[in-house]
């Protein structure tokens, strides 16, 4: 999904979610869970992202060849040559004679981990940045909302970015490698952390258990940090989850645009897709394997943070 | 009204300021520095040392700051290492490219996406309420490049409905007024080549369109749900106000408000779909312009551009505030 | 709220309808002729519309219908012809050249070719100043010339031009200070070629009003209108945005008249692109055709002829950046561990093969004796040992994004080349850079110890070849070895063709001798023509004429 679409979203999110949980109070997660596990849309999302955990993390010790090993003298890509599916070789081999399904699975991995430590990346500075705005904006007072109007500023400006623009600079500063890869797609889900958390801490600043802590003395900073920080971070794990899906999908975008892993021997999902396109009208399963791998898991996580986004919305409720 | 604008462009300048910092910061940080950023990697020695000059890289950096504000301000994005052009006129003149396509991509979603998500959300768990959720959830998880590599071999190679690249018609011979194509077919009476331009905008829209569309109808189907939901509504029906009335004048217009401010906001995410887009089908555009640029490391195109979206972007919120306040009248109060 | 809507509604219309009285939108267009224009899918942007500021081939292909050298090729050869000089002779020395020119033969803007319209061109680009020194615009007149009669920067050779000279109306003398191979080659490359003096006068001044700093090519190389030469087309309209160039017949041409009326070159950037548009049919032709389609393009009735083979595909080494290198017994091991014929079979279009040698096969000055490389791993083994280099890791250097007519795919190659040098126990560290400037630059500047290159020739002499690469130490190879540079460059200023092609057969076993890096193919390079088109004959050269094109 689009980075920016969501900052509409984030907003509502954030402040819906505040708003449940102050009138049922702890009970929301045993709520939503409940809900959640009723849920068709979260377990196929859950089984799907299951299953791809499984496999990036055994697949490199299952696969059955090394991925870079090449069957000499039976894919002449110069004459269309391909080889298909066959014993030893369940997906056929690749432009270059490697086997496809080894690849695959070794590529999962790669793919997991872009966007495991992207969406880290962007949670943790995003949170960071967002949680300093809210609560600055909370503990009040004019330097707060100074302090919350600069950090929104910047972050309003990286909004209005596109995020492959984004990512293209910061490989232009760092030069290419999966790294960069993982900070420029992290970079990019910084905003939306930081609006959610701030907007759901925000919301929480209204409610009736802050408001009797204020009444009962507790000290500001006090209830900052260990009432609404805690509550409001509901929001950023469903985000958190949506963004795994982006962030898979854009780094296929960096890998298309030639700004991927610059290491072509190890296999990862999003090249695969982009190199295959050269030759569909030979081998368009060599396109097939990597897309569909790449659309089942960005749905997997879409799923589940829908349904928990859902699970957490009393309004979606029927 | 009037008011609003201003105040919403007096709102700018800190926004636009700090994102100067930003790209002052970020070019200087360059491989090869500011010079290299301006000249492209290639430039001679000598010419890199007049550019150091006269961008005063001998001096204290606020003044070198203070200079490339003066710069920008004044359009002088620097040269085009590919084309050995200003930046600016470049963009300028591939900018109707890339609006034409995003515009009917945007035109594409909202006109297919609100009817359409409306509709799901009338009849919540029916077929058509599954079928735009999930191709909703299919249009987001598909990566926009091999979208677009799809619908070429399909409709292009394959069923020969559409053409595979370009703009317009060779041969086509079409009068340019303004460098939208089909508005230019309209207006001169040259029908065959607006028709030619819809042609060719086809498919690079609707793959451009794939996750707007997708959004609006997501946005359009939950708020129309929370409107249905609201009691107003329920007052307007019981009170026997005919059934369409309340379904346009309440329930739609209400539930239209959080899909104008996401329009405005998807525009960053158009731009780099139109990278991606417009190479696949050579449009010609800014995007492909851009990939050209990447490819070629042009970083006085990179750099114009970044300011050349901001300015874009400023415009394009501001529309969407009056939009809003058309819209919803307590937005005009405060 | 209703009113609102009709105001906005209202004032909309009347914008529009002002829009259209403010700019008169009336339809501009001429008569259609009715022809259908011939479309040749391209893989880039050419640069200029001058091809004396340009090196490149995307902006030659398009110049080159425009433009005409004093001499120039046979169709689909690499013999001379006749240009815009009917004959030509030097003498003894090959110190002093005689062109007689053509007669009746006019520029596009209506001015009359003679010999002080050649001079006039020779002069121009002996007398560039300031940025056009660069060798990004003079890059072809340093090749064949050295310097400019000015030399504005230390590092530009002397120059090796002396002169040009109108001895009557069709009879022109160029001089230079020695014999050099580059010539009579250098006055067929399209960079030389002639254009209008009139034009000329009005380049010059757009020159002058143009900024200095920035390497940025003068307005008039942007868009059709000034630039006038003798082509068979001339250049309408280049549309930037729709990255298409729109070129007409001309009519008052003095040879054989284009077949179609109207020649447009529009810019694909991708292989599958091209391949689908073609397919599609919205364009009648492409080059840079993929090895994997040409069967399936031939299959579905599209014709893919073949050139012949004129370039040569290495594995560079740059001693410099890698001391290891420096040890023959470390570049034999590179070069025995690299599978060669592995390559040719499974990336190479079908005709390719080994080459054994720093020139094409097809080329005179081959060297029969030279010895053959064989793929031994084992040995490679053996070799590194040898040398105490069994650790050895190098820098491999790949450009992606490109393909080139010798090389089809860079990336697929590479990894080949890498699973080799793995495979015998080097170790292999990658770097991806883009073609253009990145990957040219470092690789000129000697920052790669191995890098894939290679070369189409510009015309038919080894020199074209081997001088480009080892008339003397070039970063890029990092080596001095004085035996070397002096066979290259004794075979380069020898005045007769017949010891020239000897001494090139003996340069050629010495540089081969010394193994300065792994020459790996030639290879034929196809390109794509639609069903309903008499294509024009494929050039080894690329240099194809569309004149001859036309639909059937």
């Amino acid at each position: 999904m689009s980075l920016d679409t969501k900052a509409a979203k984030i907003d509502r999110l954030a402040e819906l979610t505040a708003k449940q949980e102050t009138s049922t109070g702890a009970s929301l997660w045993v709520e939503a869970y409940r809900r959640l596990r009723t849920s068709k849309m979260a377990l196929i999302g859950a089984v799907v992202i299951g299953l791809f955990v499984v496999l990036a993390v055994v697949g490199p010790w299952v696969a059955p060849h090394d991925p870079t090993q090449m069957w000499r003298g039976e894919v002449f890509r110069n004459r269309g040559i391909f080889v298909g599916p066959r014993d030893g070789n369940w997906f056929g081999l690749d432009q270059l004679g490697r086997d496809e399904f080894s690849r695959m699975l070794v590529g999962a991995r790669q793919t997991l981990m872009v966007g495991v430590v992207a969406t880290l990346l962007g949670l943790t500075v995003g949170a960071i940045l967002g949680g300093l705005s809210g609560a600055a904006l909370t503990l009040g007072g004019n330097t707060g909302r100074k302090v919350d109007t600069v950090i929104m500023r910047v972050i309003d400006m990286m909004l209005a970015m596109p995020s492959l623009l984004l990512a293209v600079s910061i490989a232009a500063v760092l030069g290419q490698s999966l790294t960069t890869v993982m900070i420029a797609v992290g970079v990019v889900q910084i905003p939306i952390f930081a609006r959610l958390l701030r907007g759901a801490m925000l919301a929480q600043g209204g409610a009736d258990y802050v408001l009797a802590a204020k009444a009962l003395g507790v000290r500001k900073r006090r209830i900052v940090f260990s009432q609404i920080l805690p509550n409001s971070l509901s929001p950023v794990i469903v985000q958190a989850t949506l963004c795994l899906a982006t962030a898979i999908i854009e780094a296929a975008a960096l890998s298309y645009l030639g700004l991927g892993n610059p290491n072509p021997a190890t296999p990862e999902w999003g090249v695969m897709l982009a190199e295959s396109q050269a030759f569909f009208d030979d081998a368009p399963m060599l396109a097939v394997y990597p897309a569909v791998g790449i659309i089942i898991t960005a749905l997997g996580f879409t799923l589940l943070g829908e349904a928990m986004r859902e699970a957490l919305d009393p309004k979606l409720r029927s | 009204m009037l008011r609003l604008v201003i105040r919403r462009l007096l709102q700018l300048i800190p926004t636009l300021a700090g994102l100067s910092i930003l790209l002052f910061l970020w070019v200087h940080r360059l491989p090869g520095g500011p010079a290299a950023a301006m000249l492209g990697e290639r430039a001679t020695a000598e010419s890199k040392a007049r550019i150091e000059e006269q961008l005063g890289l001998d001096k204290p950096v606020m003044e070198q700051y203070w200079l490339f504000l003066q710069r920008i301000v004044q359009g002088d994005l620097g040269t085009s290492s590919q084309t050995g052009q200003p930046v600016l006129d470049e963009l300028l003149l591939r900018f109707p490219a890339t609006v034409e396509l995003a515009l009917s991509a945007m035109l594409l979603a909202v006109v297919v996406g609100i009817p359409l998500g409306y509709f799901a959300a009338r009849r919540r768990g029916g077929w058509l309420d599954v079928a735009a959720v999930s191709g909703s959830l299919l249009g987001i998880c598909i990566p926009v490049f091999f979208l677009a590599f799809l619908l070429r071999a399909l409709f292009a190679v394959n069923l020969g409905w559409f053409p595979a690249g370009g703009r317009q018609e060779t041969g086509m011979n079409a009068t340019e007024v303004t460098g939208f194509y089909v508005l230019d077919g309209l207006l001169t009476g040259e029908l065959d080549a607006a028709w030619g331009a819809i042609n060719h905008l086809a498919l690079p829209a609707i793959a451009l369109a794939s996750i707007p569309l997708a959004i609006v109808v997501r946005m359009t189907r939950a708020s129309v749900l929370e409107v249905l939901g609201e009691d107003y509504i329920r007052t307007a029906e019981s009170k026997g106000l005919n059934k369409s009335v309340v379904r346009i004048r309440h329930v739609l217009r209400n539930a239209l408000l959080p899909i104008v401010t996401a329009i405005g906001l998807l525009t960053g995410g158009l731009l780099s779909g139109a990278v991606l887009t417009e190479s696949v089908f050579s449009f010609g555009g800014i995007g492909s312009f851009l990939k050209d640029a990447i490819d070629n490391r042009d970083y006085p195109v990179l750099t114009g551009f970044i300011m050349f979206i901001a300015a874009t972007f400023v415009i394009i919120n501001l529309l969407v505030d009056v939009a809003y306040s058309l819209i919803d009248p307590r937005v005009r109060v405060h | 709220m209703r009113k609102t809507r009709s105001r906005v509604a209202r004032t909309l219309a009347a914008a529009l309808a002002v829009g259209v009285i403010a700019t008169g939108c009336a339809s501009e267009r001429g008569d259609d002729n009715g022809d259908k224009p011939f479309v040749f899918g391209a893989a880039g942007d050419p640069d200029s519309l001058d091809p004396s500021i340009s090196s490149d081939g995307e902006t030659f292909r398009v110049t080159r219908q425009s433009f005409e050298a004093l001499i120039e090729h046979e169709p689909g050869g690499t013999e001379f012809s006749p240009g815009l000089a009917t004959k030509w002779s030097s003498n003894k020395d090959a110190t002093e050249w005689t062109f007689d020119l053509k007669k009746d033969v006019e520029f596009h803007d209506g001015e009359k070719f003679n010999a002080d319209a050649v001079c006039a061109n020779y002069d121009r680009w002996y007398n560039w100043t300031g940025t056009y020194q660069s060798d990004l615009l003079s890059y072809y007149w340093q090749k064949v010339f050295g310097g400019f009669k000015k030399n504005e920067n230390d590092s530009l050779p002397a120059s090796n031009y002396v002169g040009c000279e109108a001895k009557d109306e069709h009879t022109a003398v160029i001089k230079v200070k020695k014999a050099t191979a580059n010539l009579p080659g250098g006055f067929s490359l399209q960079a030389m070629a002639i254009h209008s003096p009139k034009a000329i006068e009005k380049y010059e001044k757009e020159n002058a009003s143009g900024s200095g700093d920035a390497i940025s090519r003068p307005k008039y190389t942007q868009e059709a209108g000034t630039v006038a030469g003798t082509g068979p087309f001339e250049v309408e309209k280049w549309n930037k945005g729709n990255k298409e160039i729109t070129l007409k017949k001309f009519d008052g041409y003095h040879g054989d008249k284009a077949k179609t009326d109207t020649l447009v070159f529009r810019t694909i950037d991708t292989e599958d692109g091209r391949k689908q548009a073609l397919e599609s049919g919205g364009i009648q032709g492409y080059d840079l055709v993929a090895p994997g389609d040409v069967a399936s393009l031939e299959k579905e009735g599209f014709q893919v002829p073949v050139r012949k083979v004129f370039n040569l595909f290495y594995v560079g080494m740059a001693q410099e950046k890698n001391p290891a290198l420096k040890d023959k017994k470390v570049r034999q091991a590179v070069s025995q561990a690299i599978d060669r014929q592995n390559i040719v079979d499974t990336q190479l279009p079908e005709g390719g093969k080994i080459a054994s040698q720093f020139v094409p096969d097809t080329i005179e000055g081959y060297s029969d004796k030279v010895p053959e490389i064989k793929h031994d791993p084992e040995n490679a083994k053996k070799l590194l040992k040898e040398a105490g280099e069994e650790n050895l890791t190098v820098d491999f250097c790949y450009p992606t994004e490109v393909t080139r007519p010798y090389m089809p795919a860079p990336k697929d190659m590479y990894q080949i080349m890498q699973k080799d040098l793995e495979n015998v126990g080097i170790k292999v560290k990658t770097h991806p850079m883009k073609w253009n400037p990145t990957y040219s630059d470092s690789v000129r500047d000697g920052k790669c110890g191995l890098y894939l290159l290679g070369w189409t020739g510009d015309f038919n002499d080894a020199y074209n070849f081997l001088g480009t690469w080892f008339a003397e130490p070039l970063k890029e190879w990092g080596f001095k070895d004085k035996k070397v540079f002096d066979a290259v460059k004794d075979s380069g200023s020898e005045p007769d063709l017949e010891k020239r092609v000897e001494l090139y057969k003996k340069a050629n076993e010495v540089v081969m001798d010394y193994l300065p890096g792994l020459p790996v193919s030639s290879s034929p390079p196809s390109i794509a023509f639609g069903k309903d088109v008499n294509p024009p004959k494929v050039s080894p050269l690329t240099q194809e004429n569309f004149a001859e094109a036309s639909f059937k």
